[in-house]
């Protein structure tokens, strides 16, 4: 209802609007194309008005909210993006002023008057090479301070890395951790089921992957049965799906026995000391975290805004990314004044419906805290099954 | 030589104004159907934003326009809302801002700036025109779907575009988004190939390609562009279809979706990646040339001054179009692509801030000394030079691969690439619309109402896009329903957030409304305006020496011969400010 008032009000005004500009061109015998010198000046004085307030208010939200209220960066290379970042900010805050404001106060200054004429000037090939080259050292220096902290950060990780692995799915993650052998044991999505979520490979899982695909396959088949049988009525089209899907699960279950020559004695043991937990992440303060990330199903992004980490998640492939935490969370609920402050993982890749549920808390503490957290029921451990 | 034969043909009213070949009549097909398209883009992002701005409020509003299906008790679904997300991106790129922008000023002036009767090929124009149209309608139609419409952003990443199981729009909605920008895609490049061939055969006399407005120059280039970069987009929709229709696995590998074990293996996600984005930054060059071009023209018009750097700016288009094609990685920093590379597309990416650069510095060295008028269209212009600014140094930011990993994908992205690319492209074109509306319609626009609707359209666009930023540097993600995920991690952030998305709402639903002001100009000066003279705005380029009543050939007696550059404004010596570029050089007189 309000819908239609607002904008049947607005056409009102416009229409109103029209009839008086009409009017007064008419009583004044312009022409629209007339562009008064009083236009001018009051176009003018918008331009001034607009552009105070605009830098102005960029110049409250960055009082006010600074760095988007994040606290200080919780990883040590987060660290090094903050002062990139805050470098960064400095050229790029110089440039939007000055050169904002070199527009709108030439647009000001030179606004037309009746008579005046202007300065024929078309070319100078000083000043474009002035503002070729200015530009092109300013960003020089951004490119190189920039590679230098994208290759500390992307460069390979220390001995005393510890693997992680976070693995997203719609709409959850669940983290494995490599455990004392500090290896991750090997995974593939066909042998993931409600028992073994992550698809690790052990001689067990193998098992269970075919049982599993028996189970799929029988009930695909006593549905079939059941049809011939006449109790039930499927359409021929559903029939041939139904067919051609048990065909798929069989030609899996062949690849999957086919694993039990692929993976040698030492590659199924890897998994053994592995343990995984939907919960939460538990990081230990200083140490060095590589993280290896893996989807099920479509894409996901893993984002620490906290860490200034970020990497996809794809299906298929796997992807890293590694840091090393250096504040722990009771640390930053003091700093941040606030008992129920989390870091948070978050989905930052459009990934379905609930895109914007799919989180996780990382909880960052010392070693102590973390083997109590270890020996708590919540965590489950790849071997035991 | 006689007028064209086509001069004194009778037209039906359908050869008139429906099939019609005439490319002044197609330019104005392609603005109405942009205009409808942009009515529509920007009404969905009305609903979306009423959904940031009061997460699960009741609102009668939106149960009104998504009904029950897809609003119950005035609370949007979230499916629609990334549906109302993907298709406001995609009408607003492609079909307002690319085949709206392209299709309507460089129909309506390439033959005339250059001197030439009309398109290359009428036909073509014509059918470029029938195939965009179709393609929009399909867009449309996907919005009322019983499954939605294709809701998985605009760039479509498999494979959650692929399966439907994955997300209910990926279904029927998705099948029809594709088609429907295959047909776009073919429109467009019928379009481009006939502006190339227009631009470089059917100059008239005198008319060098160092003589051509920047306008064409703009338009000639983002031809190129399209015809380079858009036939890779078909082939990523053509693979995405096989993906979809026949089991093959060129972006799928090894997934369970919905449950469902796949048996597709070996193929990439980042592949398709790989094919969009090699259409997609060239892309934005693609929507923001022609509107740079436009704006040199009027900037130059009503500054009564010639153009400043007028071989410069033609080196800085060419050198922004070749750089456009080698800096697609840049969206693709935190994919897992190998670093160094990542490395390389920092620089190249980089690299193209210098001649955008020069483009911004000409412009204001352009207004420097000038005696400038304050038309609808001179406001619009300038808007557009700031707000090219204000997106372009945040581009610096993005393009900063180290920088990137922490705003890559959150709402700062979504700020910058509205303010560069589309607040700028839209203020482009409405100063186009406001400066070639007498050319289009022989009737001048409400100049009152101009300002009005500049005003508006400016402080909101500001309104809306500047704390964008802060939302996106505090952390908030893209394409979310709400940000109440931070109720876990820190309530002084989600506070923030919640706050300037209340702002941001208020100016974006300000904007949507003061555009009625426009619309309503705009359709009461077609019937109503002041009729127009031949040149209005005391201009140089060909166009205003043609009869202000349009006609078949564009000249009623022979073409015009070209003898001088476009930017003749307050030359010395003259006794007017502008000297058109028909006229004869005086004894001794130099060039430029």
């Amino acid at each position: 209802m309000i819908f239609w008032i607002i904008t049947i009000l607005t056409l009102v005004t416009a229409a109103q609007l029209m009839k008086a500009a009409q009017l007064s061109r008419k009583i004044s015998n312009k022409k629209e194309e007339d562009i008064s010198d009083s236009a001018n000046n009051w176009n003018a004085l918008g331009l001034g008005l607009f552009v105070t307030g605009m830098l102005g208010s960029v110049v409250y939200m960055l009082i006010k909210y600074g760095n988007g209220l994040l606290p200080e960066a919780a990883s040590e290379h987060g660290q090094q993006i903050d002062f990139l970042f805050n470098l960064n900010w400095i050229i790029v805050f110089a440039v939007f002023f000055l050169v904002n404001g070199a527009l709108f106060i030439f647009a000001i200054i030179y606004r037309g008057k009746e008579g005046k004429k202007a300065y024929y000037f078309a070319h100078d090939n000083r000043l474009e090479m002035i503002w070729t080259v200015i530009p092109a050292a300013v960003l020089a220096v951004i490119i190189i301070l920039g590679l230098r902290t994208w290759n500390d950060i992307t460069s390979a990780p220390s001995d005393s890395t510890k693997v992680v692995e976070v693995f997203g799915e719609q709409f959850s993650w669940t983290v494995r951790y490599s455990g004392e052998d500090n290896k991750l044991g090997y995974a593939d999505y066909k042998l993931i089921n409600g028992k073994n979520p992550l698809g690790v490979v052990t001689p067990a899982t193998i098992e269970l992957g075919i049982s599993e695909m028996d189970k799929t396959i029988d009930k695909l088949h006593s549905r079939l049965v059941s049809d011939s049988t006449g109790t039930v009525m499927f359409s021929e089209a559903k029939v041939h799906e139904m067919r051609s899907r048990m065909e798929k699960f069989m030609r899996i279950k062949e690849r999957i026995i086919k694993m039990k020559n692929h993976y040698t004695a030492e590659k199924l043991v890897v998994a053994n000391d592995d343990f995984y937990t939907k919960s939460e992440l538990h990081l230990v303060v200083g140490q060095e975290y590589q993280f290896i990330f893996r989807a099920k199903d479509v894409m996901h992004s893993a984002y620490f805004p906290h860490f200034r980490a970020q990497m996809n998640v794809v299906p298929g492939q796997r992807t890293k990314f590694k840091f090393k935490p250096i504040i722990t969370t009771k640390e930053m609920r003091i700093t941040r004044d606030n008992p129920d402050f989390n870091y948070a993982l978050l989905c930052n890749k459009i990934c379905g419906e609930s895109h914007s549920n799919m989180k996780m808390i990382v909880v960052v503490e010392t070693q102590e805290e973390f083997d109590v957290w270890k020996k708590d029921n919540t965590k489950k451990a790849i071997a035991q099954k | 030589m006689s007028a064209h034969a086509h001069a004194h043909h009778k037209e039906s009213f359908i050869t008139k104004y429906i099939f019609s070949q005439d490319h002044k009549m197609i330019g104005k097909q392609f603005l109405i159907t942009a205009i409808f398209m942009a009515i529509v883009g920007v009404f969905l992002s009305v609903l979306f934003r009423v959904q940031l701005g009061w997460p699960g409020e009741s609102n009668s509003f939106l149960n009104m326009f998504l009904g029950d299906t897809w609003a119950p008790d005035g609370i949007m679904h979230r499916g629609m809302y990334l549906g109302l997300v993907t298709i406001h991106g995609t009408i607003m790129v492609f079909f307002v801002l690319t085949g709206g922008l392209s299709g309507t000023f460089s129909n309506l002036l390439i033959p005339m700036q250059i001197g030439a009767r009309d398109m290359a090929s009428g036909f073509l124009n014509m059918l470029s025109y029938w195939m965009f149209l179709l393609s929009s309608v399909l867009m449309i139609f996907s919005l009322f779907l019983e499954t939605g419409p294709a809701n998985g952003g605009w760039t479509i990443y498999p494979p959650l575009s692929v399966f439907e199981e994955a997300i209910s729009g990926s279904g029927m909605g998705m099948t029809m988004w594709l088609t429907s920008m295959t047909i776009f895609v073919a429109s467009s490049l019928i379009g481009s190939l006939n502006y190339i061939v227009t631009v470089l055969n059917l100059r008239t006399k005198g008319m060098k390609m160092t003589r051509m407005p920047l306008t064409i120059w703009a338009f000639f280039v983002t031809a190129i562009i399209g015809v380079l970069s858009f036939p890779v987009l078909v082939s990523a929709v053509v693979l995405m279809l096989m993906d979809r229709l026949l089991g093959t696995s060129f972006y799928i590998s090894d997934v369970i979706v919905g449950g469902e074990m796949m048996e597709q293996s070996g193929g990439s996600p980042i592949l398709y990646e790989h094919l969009f984005w090699f259409l997609g930054h060239p892309e934005v060059y693609i929507i923001l040339l022609p509107a740079l071009g436009l704006t040199s023209e009027i900037v130059s018009t009503n500054a009564r001054k010639p153009i400043f750097g007028y071989r410069a700016m033609i080196g800085s288009i060419l050198a922004i179009a070749f750089l456009s094609f080698i800096v697609w990685g840049h969206h693709m920093f935190i994919t897992g692509m190998n670093p160094f590379l990542g490395g390389v597309f920092v620089f190249t990416t980089l690299l193209i801030a210098i001649p955008s650069a020069v483009k911004v510095f000409n412009y204001i060295t352009t207004l420097w000394k000038g005696n400038l008028r304050f038309t609808p269209a001179m406001l619009f212009s300038i808007g557009l030079v700031s707000s090219f600014i204000t997106g372009g140094i945040t581009g610096v930011i993005l393009a900063d691969s180290a920088l990137d990993i922490q705003v890559h994908d959150t709402m700062f992205v979504v700020a910058h690439f509205h303010v560069v690319m589309g607040m700028s492209a839209i203020l482009g074109m409405f100063a186009g619309v406001y400066h070639w509306f007498p050319k289009m319609y022989g009737r001048m626009m409400n100049t009152k109402l101009g300002f009005i609707h500049f005003w508006i359209t400016l402080v909101s666009a500001y309104g809306v896009f500047l704390p964008m930023h802060f939302v996106g540097i505090g952390g908030a993600p893209r394409r979310y329903y709400d940000y109440s995920v931070y109720e876990s991690f820190d309530g002084e952030q989600l506070e923030m957030i919640m706050d300037l998305n209340v702002i941001i709402s208020i100016f974006a639903i300000i904007g949507a409304i003061g555009q009625i002001i426009f619309l309503y100009n705009f359709f009461y000066s077609i019937k109503n305006g002041q009729k127009a003279e031949q040149n209005p705005w005391r201009s140089n380029t060909l166009e205003w020496t043609t009869p202000v009543e349009h006609m078949h050939g564009n000249w009623p007696g022979d073409l015009p011969i070209v003898h001088r550059w476009p930017y003749d404004y307050s030359k010395p010596g003259a006794d007017e400010d502008f000297i058109m570029q028909n006229v004869p050089l005086k004894d001794g007189e130099e060039e430029h």
